[in-house]
This record gives structure tokens, sequence and C-alpha cells, in this order.
């Protein structure tokens, strides 16, 4: 018997939850096929099995939290780290058969290769399923397919969309509140519902209680005139969007601003370590993104090299994979800086927490068209927001973060 | 009522046209007696000294070409078999491909190519070959690949009028093989659109020529068994319509491009990239091509020659197995 143990998936991970088992108990696995998925406080992941052998009785259940190295199951004959056995020449292989001579036709060849995939990929859905199943929210697994070896076609998806039953009004459930926390005190079950934390909101939740009880933290707001930005924007969204298939939106401009003045003021641009501050020359920058599982921050690294379509890309690309989780561990450290779009919410001014051990954390507010009073005594419509800057008192003090937020001021600006 | 051959459709095209327009000069082997397919017969006694036979040397009927237009005149060369025209390629594509772009549009070259392309006639080696992807390589020479007698009637007419050199494909098996009333069919008059001829939601075929009217007979033949196809006829290569051919596409998300030029680099290869390109999130199976196998040429002998070319039996085949994915 050789046992498998929760792995630690990160620097900081001290547990992990066991999502589902993907093996059980007498089934044969092979080396590095997945036996499990692992839920951490940072990632999801399948967990490859480091022997081959059998699978054996299962330590943990699904749902459950162990601390990392705790065992999870045991796999019998395992035959360790074994390399896959030497290949023998296949029965099929083209030296052997030389005996039916067929024309050399290009089609069947390449049919073969598709047919091969399909096989290998088990349930596979094309572009256009996978789209209409995100576009009317469907679990693509209910579905019955009618293509080749019961692939789900796009036919069966319309044909379902159009014969399914409109699914009744949820009834009213009582949702979730703050009456949670103090769930000790309330005697009848049915007056709340208990939500299990998942092991993200463990991990929001640990973070930021460090963070507002080691941080002093102070709070500054500047308002910044975006009309410059917008134009700019607008110039490259039409190719932006052509080219590169890309939807521009404000944030990368803003980013690209932040990395710029975090260079000239790498004050802000650091890391708390105990009784020393860390400063960096390269800014690697925390993308705040609400997904569906809780806020994750997936960091942007040596943003400072980026153009602006190159942030678009990026922030598009780790915004897309903290939805779908399929972010790795290296995704969500080392960060320097952190910035949230909160107008992307309609806020006009919040305050953030610093994203400990960073020492500042950055909003960009609603953009928002107002008058203002510009040279002398004229009155102009400009796009204007607010930008609100969290930081770590400890670390410095009102006159950089001042100096920090004119000079991105003037960045955004010009 | 008018129903002509395709052949009948662009004689007449010719004659109509240069009746309009005297500086239009028709050019080829043999082109005096009416040409190896009788598409310029009775011209030559109509339009006396605008009729003129060449020496079997394409690349100076190409190049005579050239400079005719370059003098103002309109010509239209003959290529007797596209299998020949390759002997001007190199007029047609470092010259004439070049040239307005060359003058910065100061200077344009109007001339016309026409060619006799593809197979199924048992022509063998050099009297049935596909040419098109190496000419639909050139920005500067349009191509079009018409299939009706409508289609050729309007769009040699387009191709006389562009002030562009345009290689105009006529497809020999079909030349006396389908006839059309040309009031009644519709006609496309400009070079660069192409044409949903038929719809259906279950998969798309797209094709030109010879192919274009075997894919409607397979699509007859997959109706039959409940597979819908839409087929779209492509018309003209260079420049692509690919919008049209991409809303087909996206329509039913499965399509399988035909040819009967051999597969790698074939025209088909533009048609999937462009679909993987533009329609990939419709996309409901991988974009199937069916060309003919990548063998030198298409062959005589009967059996190999059918052994070699797509019809409509391996179509509707290649049309199931798509629908079924």
């Amino acid at each position: 018997m050789t046992v498998i143990t929760m792995p630690q998936l990160g620097e900081t991970v001290i547990e992990g939850t066991l999502l589902r088992w993907m093996k059980q108990p007498g089934e044969s696995v092979v080396l590095d096929e997945a036996v499990c998925e692992i839920e951490t406080e940072k990632v999801t992941a399948e967990l490859p099995s480091p022997y081959a052998g059998t699978m054996g009785p299962q330590l943990v259940e699904e749902g459950e939290t162990v601390e990392v190295g705790s065992p999870l199951c045991e796999i019998a004959d395992a035959s360790t780290p074994s390399k896959a056995p030497p290949n023998k020449p296949s029965e099929d292989s083209p030296a052997k058969s030389p005996a039916v001579e067929e024309p050399v036709v290009a089609e069947p060849a390449h049919a073969g290769v598709s047919n091969r995939r399909l096989e290998e990929r088990g349930r596979f859905y094309s572009p256009v399923v996978l789209r209409l199943a995100e576009e009317h929210n469907l679990d693509l697994a209910a579905l019955s397919g009618t293509g080749i070896e019961g692939r789900v076609t796009r036919r069966d998806v319309e044909t379902y969309l159009e014969t399914r039953t409109p699914e009744p009004p949820a009834a009213p459930t009582s949702q979730p509140t703050l009456a949670g926390a103090a769930a000790a005190t309330v005697e009848r079950e049915e007056d709340f519902e208990t939500v299990r934390l998942t092991p993200t909101r463990k991990a929001i939740s640990a973070n930021l209680l460090r963070s507002t009880r080691e941080s002093p933290q102070a709070w500054t707001m500047i308002e910044v005139d975006m009309t410059r930005v917008l134009e700019r924007r607008e110039e490259q969204r039409a190719a932006a969007e052509r080219d590169e298939g890309i939807h521009l939106t404000l944030l990368p401009y803003f980013t690209q601003a932040i990395c710029g003045a975090l260079r000239e003021h790498p004050e802000l641009n650091a890391r708390w370590d105990g009784n020393e501050l860390q400063r960096f020359r390269s800014v690697n920058c925390g993308i705040a993104v609400a997904a569906p599982h809780g806020l994750v921050v997936p960091v942007i690294r040596d943003a400072q090299e980026l153009s602006v379509i190159g942030l678009a890309r990026k922030i598009t690309d780790v915004a897309n994979r903290a939805r779908d989780r399929r972010l790795t561990v290296e995704d969500v450290q080392g960060g320097t800086f952190t910035v949230n779009n909160t107008g992307a919410f309609g806020s006009i001014a919040s305050k953030p927490i610093v994203n400990y051990p960073e020492v500042a954390i950055i909003t960009l507010e609603r953009v928002v068209q107002r008058p203002v009073v510009t040279g002398g005594d004229a009155i102009a419509i400009r796009a204007m927001a607010n930008v609100c800057l969290s930081f770590d008192h400890r670390a410095l003090d009102g006159l950089e973060a001042g100096r920090f937020l004119t000079t991105l001021k003037e960045r955004v600006e010009t | 009522m008018t129903e002509m051959t395709v052949l009948e459709a662009i004689r007449t095209s010719l004659d109509e046209e240069m009746a309009e327009d005297d500086g239009i000069l028709v050019l080829g082997e043999d082109v005096e007696a009416g040409g190896v397919f009788r598409a310029t017969e009775g011209l030559a006694k109509r339009y006396p000294g605008r009729v003129v036979d060449m020496p079997l040397a394409e690349s100076s009927i190409v190049g005579v070409a050239i400079g005719a237009a370059h003098y103002g005149l309109k010509p239209i060369a003959e290529i007797q078999f596209a299998d020949f025209i390759h002997a001007g390629f190199d007029h047609l594509f470092s010259e004439a491909s070049r040239w307005s772009y060359r003058t910065r549009g100061d200077s344009w070259l109007p001339m016309v190519v026409r060619a006799p392309w593809g197979g199924g006639v048992h022509g063998g080696q050099h009297h049935s070959q596909s040419i098109e992807a190496y000419y639909s390589h050139m920005p500067g020479i349009k191509v079009v690949a018409p299939s009706f007698p409508a289609d050729y009637h309007s769009l040699l007419k387009a191709a006389i009028a562009d002030p562009n050199p345009v290689l105009f494909l006529e497809h020999k098996r079909t030349y006396r093989l389908i006839r059309q009333d040309l009031e009644a069919g519709p006609a496309e008059k400009k070079i660069g659109h192409s044409r949903i001829t038929r719809t259906g939601r279950d998969i798309t075929i797209v094709a030109y020529g010879l192919m274009l009217h075997e894919s409607l007979a397979a699509a007859e033949a997959l109706g039959a068994e409940g597979i819908e196809c839409t087929v779209v006829d492509l018309l003209t290569l260079q420049p692509l319509d690919a919008e049209t051919m991409l809303e087909a596409a996206r329509a039913t998300g499965k399509v399988l491009v035909v040819h009967e030029d051999n597969l790698t680099g074939g025209f088909g290869a533009e048609v999937a990239a462009l679909v993987a390109e533009h329609a990939f999130e419709h996309l409901d199976a991988p974009v199937r091509r069916l060309a003919a196998p990548d063998v030198p040429a298409m062959p005589y002998q009967r059996a190999m020659e059918e052994f070699f070319m797509p019809n409509r039996e391996k179509i509707a085949e290649a049309g199931r197995a798509l629908a079924a994915f």
C-alpha cells in the first residue's frame, strides 16, 4: 500500500478541500492519471497519481477539508514511478502489411486523424454547442447526443431548447445573510440557511482580516479627467476588436498609467515583509476579478513592459481564467500592487482594503459626465472619474501617496 | 425565352459586347475559325480584323493582350485549354497583376483571359487541369469561375467592363451540358459576389464550376434522406465574397468545400481557413474538404478519372458523414 497525500498547491497554502473522487476503490490507476479534484484557496486542480496501481480505500470524503500532507487515499500494488512500457511495434504498422496495396488518397488519412482524436477526447463539445450552452445556461452533461459517438450536436441543443418546458420560477428561499455568523444563537433551523464556506471564501476572509488587523490603512481620493483616455480608446477600439478580438475597456489605459507612476514612485510598488520593506522595480500588477466563486486577484507580471493592447489581452486572459477557475498557482502569487475596477459595479467612491503584504491598492471608479470649471471661468462637460487609494501607513505617508497620485493624474490626463 | 448552353451564353456575351465597343479584340489559337470549342464562331466574319489568330504560344497570347491593353484596346485572349496558360504565368503574375498597383492607379490594364478548365471529359493530363489556385493567389487579377449560363453571360460582360485583368474560367465539361433560360435564371452582374443557391439547415456545401452542379445534385439526393443542404456558388474566387460564404457557414455550422483541383494548397484551403478564422464560434464540426487526391494530374483512363474527380456520390457521402458528426 502506498498513500497519496494532500499536496501543497502554493506557498502559503495549508489545507485543501477534496471536491470529488475521480477514481473508485478497485479501479486501476495509471501513472499521472487524475484520482481526485482538489480546491484550495488559490486554485482548483486535478491530482495526478504519482503511482500506477489499483485504487485502494478513500480516506477523505468528498467536500472534506484537510491539511496539506494528510493522507487522501491508498494505492494498492503500486509500482513506484514507473515509465510506460516500451512501445511494441503495433500490429497495424504499415511495415507489416504490404499485402494490400491501396492508392494513396489524402482524405482517409485526414478522416482517421479526426476520429482518433474524438475517441481520445471522450465527450467533445463543438464551439457552437459551447456557445449555445453558455447563452442559454445549459448543463450539457444533461443532454443526450445524436452525433458520432453520442456527441451533442448543435441540432441536439436546438431541439432541447425548443422542447424543454420552461422552468417554474424558483420558490423564494432565504438568502444567505450575516445572520449566519450568529447562527449559534438562533434555535429554529428553518429561519436561516447555513452556507458552508468555500476555500476561496475562507482565504478572502483570512487575508482581509490580517490586512485590517496588522496594517493601519489611510485612504485618499482624487478626481481624474478621463476625457483623453476615452478619446484614445475610441480611436483604438474598432481596430482592437477587429485585429485582436479584444473588447477594449478603460482598465488597460488606467493600468498602464499606474505602472508608469509606480516606476517613478516605487514606495508604493512594494511588499511589507515583517520588519523590512521590499521595493520592486518591476510592477507585478494584481487585477481584482469578481469571479462567481469569489474575489480573486491574478497577477500580471512585468506589467510596466506591456502596451495598452498587451495589457488588455492579459487582463482579458486572466479574468477569463479566473472565472473558469483555471488560474495556476503562479498566476496568483508575487503581486506588488493591486488595481480594482470598482467602477464596473457602478461605484463612484470606495475604500479598498490593501492586499496584504502589498502596501497600496487603487480603484478606478465609474466615469461620469460632469460640468467642470476649466481654465478661467469656463465650464465644460468632462468625463470624470474618482480614483481611490488605500495604503499601509506604516510603509509610507500621505506625501508619497499624494505625489504618486499627482503623477498618475498627469499620465491619465495627458 | 432564350435557353442557352454555357457556350452559347459566352458567345452571345462576346457578340453583344463587340457590337457595342470597337476596341474589343479577340486573340487566340484558331479563334477566327471559331476556336476549338466554337466559342468565337461567327465573330471573325461579323467583326473583320478584330478576331485574330495567334501562334501556338500562350506567353505571346497573354503578352500581346497586355500590350494591346496598354495601347488602349480591350483584348479578350482565349487560351485553348487552361492547362497551357502557365506559359503566360510570368506575364500575368509579374506584369498584368501589378500594373495599376505599380502606377498607383494612374494606369489600368483592362483585359480578359478566357480559359476552359476542368476535367470529366477524358482529356487526360493536358486538357483537364484545374488552375484556379495558382491564379487566385495573385492580388491584382480577378478570377471568375461561374457555373450557370446566365452567370457566364453577365459576368463575362462584367469582366470586359472591368479595368483590371480578369481570368475568366469556363468549365469545359459544362459547355454543352448545362442549359438555362438567360432571362429566367438569376444573373450575377458583379465580380466579387457569391450566391447562396440553395438553403438547408444541416450542412453547407461550397463549390464552383462543375462541382457546383455535382453539389446541387448531391444536395438533392441528401434532401431525400432528410439531410438539408445549403449550397454556395462562389462565382468569383478572387476577390472572394467571404461574407456570403461565412453567412452560409454560420447558418449550419458544418461546412464541406468541394473542388476537383487536388487537396493540398487548393482553393478549399482558403475557404476552410476563412471559416475557421471568422466563424469558429458557430462551427459544429471540423471544416471538411473534398478534393482530388494529391497526384500530379488528372488521369485519362476512365476509371482512373472517376477515381480522381469528386462527383455527386462522393459529395453525398461526405455530406452524410458531416451531417452525422
